[in-house]
């Protein structure tokens, strides 16, 4: 486990009292606004800077404990940390940037110079000086670069805050593989709700400076009393998926999961496949009688589980299904109409589902096909683009 | 064009004084900067007025204070004879201390900007890389402050060859050990047919100078374009 339980005030007003436990296996992310502290966390974590008070752990490994007196200094910490913006040493060609902390790694190396080097698809750029670079070459670079050093574990601070979104979406397939091919944890700060859904496992949600859930991705991202961090319409129900067929034709593909199948957009990932479906609770209407005469395609039953007034005229209506639940946000209007109350049957019908991959992106061209570019459907959408790196097509 | 064999002998010998001072400067004027530039400690107001105090006091005063100092009857200067027959009076080795001692400010100036340009994330992003503060050093900070190495050393090197009020306060005025370029200049405006010497060795002076500028202007185009920011 990592467990961090710090607490810093700095003298412009800044507090932070962050304590939470993450698993030390797959991508916990840090999410919350600007100011809420999530780089100050993974400073710590690093040891460029230091808590007032408490401490951090990483396995059986203590980094800090200020009430022993322990503060292992950053190059002992074996902290992988990837920046913002890619901090690669100018004066130093891409070859000896990547190499510059593994001859300085002293225990036995488990991550491989090609490998990273195959894994990035940074071959080409040996050769090269940092300045010659992209900004997507550069990130990519800085994270073999870290991996290279043999951390037991990895610190992302917003690695692609930099980069337009052409870029993002180059980037990307390394991370998710990085993810599924190695076996270092990664501690990822982010605020764009979008990456963490595509990368995270478990997401500690920050605002200021305080620690306000932490936990499964599936759970923290469906709690109502998130909405303010989340944002209203980013709230929604998290449920992985697995792709059961393609329908070329229609374009649509089905998943499945616990409680029954979702009919998306064409799904560019091979039956079998996990998938993640996002479904904002704005997304979500409900219906007292089986809806048989409307448009809407996914419809699912289930019971009110409970209702909670929200900001202005919504109100956020917990549906429990036969093994999750779902979010729909109605209107206190509604509400009233419809009588709609704890424990009553519903029906509720899912107007958008936003599919996230989430499995090894690789090797892309085992696929059994690449769907056409296509507009969806009025009623469907597919949100995360999914774009090839080059020389991968 | 031509020199007297006395005006060769002084532009040798500044010469000799510059490039010595200068390599002598360098490691703790490095030093001196680093602390100035990367450390907080209590009284280091004082400690940046000590280093500076040579460039605000005049040079006479600061050749005053070395002959008190370091001179055969000085504070350490006689321990320095008496223990082991050094002397710096009338020395080349006196005339290169007094142009380190009144460069050495501007010197570590320079090196100072040099250090604060580094960005310290670099640093950090060493560390966390497995590297120690000193390795970080040395792998990185200071390859990436070599510009502001060489503006140091270019300016330690134009205020030695200036240097004089220190030198002949110091060491005198010796020809052959202590009578640098400017000394020599002084020495011909006192002479009856001295005039020509004077010009003679203010034009080396001038050409010393030019040249220098435009040799360190080459390197540090070099060295910008090694480090990847040209």
């Amino acid at each position: 486990m990592i467990e961090i339980d710090v607490s810093l005030a700095r003298n412009t007003g800044f507090t932070l009292t962050a304590q939470f436990t993450a698993p030390q296996s797959g991508v916990t992310a840090l999410f919350g606004r600007s100011g809420s502290g999530k780089t100050t966390i993974i400073q710590m974590v690093a040891g460029s800077v230091r808590p007032d008070q408490g401490q951090i752990r990483v396995g059986d490994e203590v980094f800090l404990d200020m009430a022993k007196g322990i503060d292992l200094p950053i190059e002992k910490r074996r902290v992988g940390y990837v920046f913002q913006d890619a901090r690669l040493f100018p004066h130093l060609s891409v070859d000896n940037n990547l190499r510059y902390g593994q001859r300085r790694a002293r225990h036995a190396h488990s991550i491989g110079f090609e490998a990273v080097v195959d894994m990035l698809g940074i071959g080409h750029l040996l050769k090269r000086r940092p300045h010659t670079l992209s900004g997507g070459e550069r990130q990519r670079v800085a994270i073999g670069r870290a991996l290279l050093a043999q951390p037991r574990l990895l610190l992302m601070d917003e690695p692609l805050a930099s980069l337009d979104e052409q870029r993002k979406l180059e980037i990307l397939p390394y991370l998710e593989r990085l993810r599924d091919d190695l076996k270092v944890p990664i501690l990822y700060v982010s605020h764009s709700i979008d990456e963490v859904l595509r990368l995270a496992d478990t997401v500690a949600a920050l605002q200021d400076g305080t620690v306000l859930a932490c936990g499964p991705l599936a759970d923290v991202l469906s709690r109502p009393e998130l909405l303010p961090v989340l944002g209203r319409f980013d709230l929604g129900t998290i449920f992985d998926c697995v792709v059961k067929s393609h329908d070329a034709d229609l374009s649509l593909s089905t998943i499945t999961f616990a409680d029954g199948e979702l009919r998306v957009p064409l799904v560019d990932r091979p039956v079998g496949a996990p998938v993640r479906a996002r479904i904002r609770s704005r997304d979500v209407s409900l219906s007292l009688s089986r809806p048989i005469d409307v448009s809407v395609t996914n419809r699912l039953a289930g019971t009110i589980g409970s209702l909670r007034r929200e900001g202005g005229p919504y109100v956020n209506v917990e549906v429990k299904l036969a093994n999750g639940k779902l979010q729909s946000l109605v209107t206190l209007e509604s509400v009233d109409r419809l009588a709609l109350e704890e424990g009553m049957p519903v029906w509720a019908m899912i107007k958008a589902v936003a599919v996230d991959s989430r499995s090894p992106t690789f090797p892309v061209q085992n696929e059994p096909f690449n769907p056409p570019s296509h507009s969806a459907g009025p009623n469907l959408r597919l949100v995360a683009g999914r774009s090839l790196p080059p020389g991968l097509e | 064009m031509l020199l007297t064999p006395e005006e060769w002998t002084a532009v040798a010998l500044s010469l000799k004084v510059a490039f010595w001072s200068t390599i002598w400067n360098m490691p703790p004027a490095i030093l001196v900067g680093w602390i100035l530039s990367r450390t907080e400690f209590p009284g280091k107001g004082v400690f940046d007025g000590l280093v500076h105090l040579p460039l605000v006091l005049p040079k006479v005063v600061v050749g005053y204070v070395l002959l008190i100092t370091l001179g055969t009857r000085g504070y350490l200067g006689q321990y320095l004879y008496g223990w082991f027959g050094l002397s710096l009076m009338f020395t080349t080795a006196g005339a290169t201390v007094a142009a380190a001692v009144v460069s050495f400010p501007l010197t570590v100036n320079a090196i100072r900007l040099a250090i604060d340009g580094v960005d310290k994330g670099i640093e950090t992003a060493a560390r966390t890389l497995g590297a120690s503060k000193i390795d970080a050093f040395f792998t990185v900070t200071l390859p990436l402050m070599l510009p502001g190495i060489l503006s140091g050393a270019l300016i330690s090197l134009a205020s030695a060859l200036g240097e004089f009020g220190a030198t002949i306060t110091f060491v005198s005025n010796v020809e052959g050990q202590t009578r640098t370029i400017p000394l020599a200049i002084y020495s011909a405006t006192h002479m009856p047919d001295g005039d020509a010497m004077a010009l003679r060795l203010t034009i080396v002076s001038v050409i010393l100078a030019l040249g220098a500028l435009v040799l360190a202007e080459m390197a540090d185009r070099r060295i910008k374009i090694a480090l990847g920011r040209v």
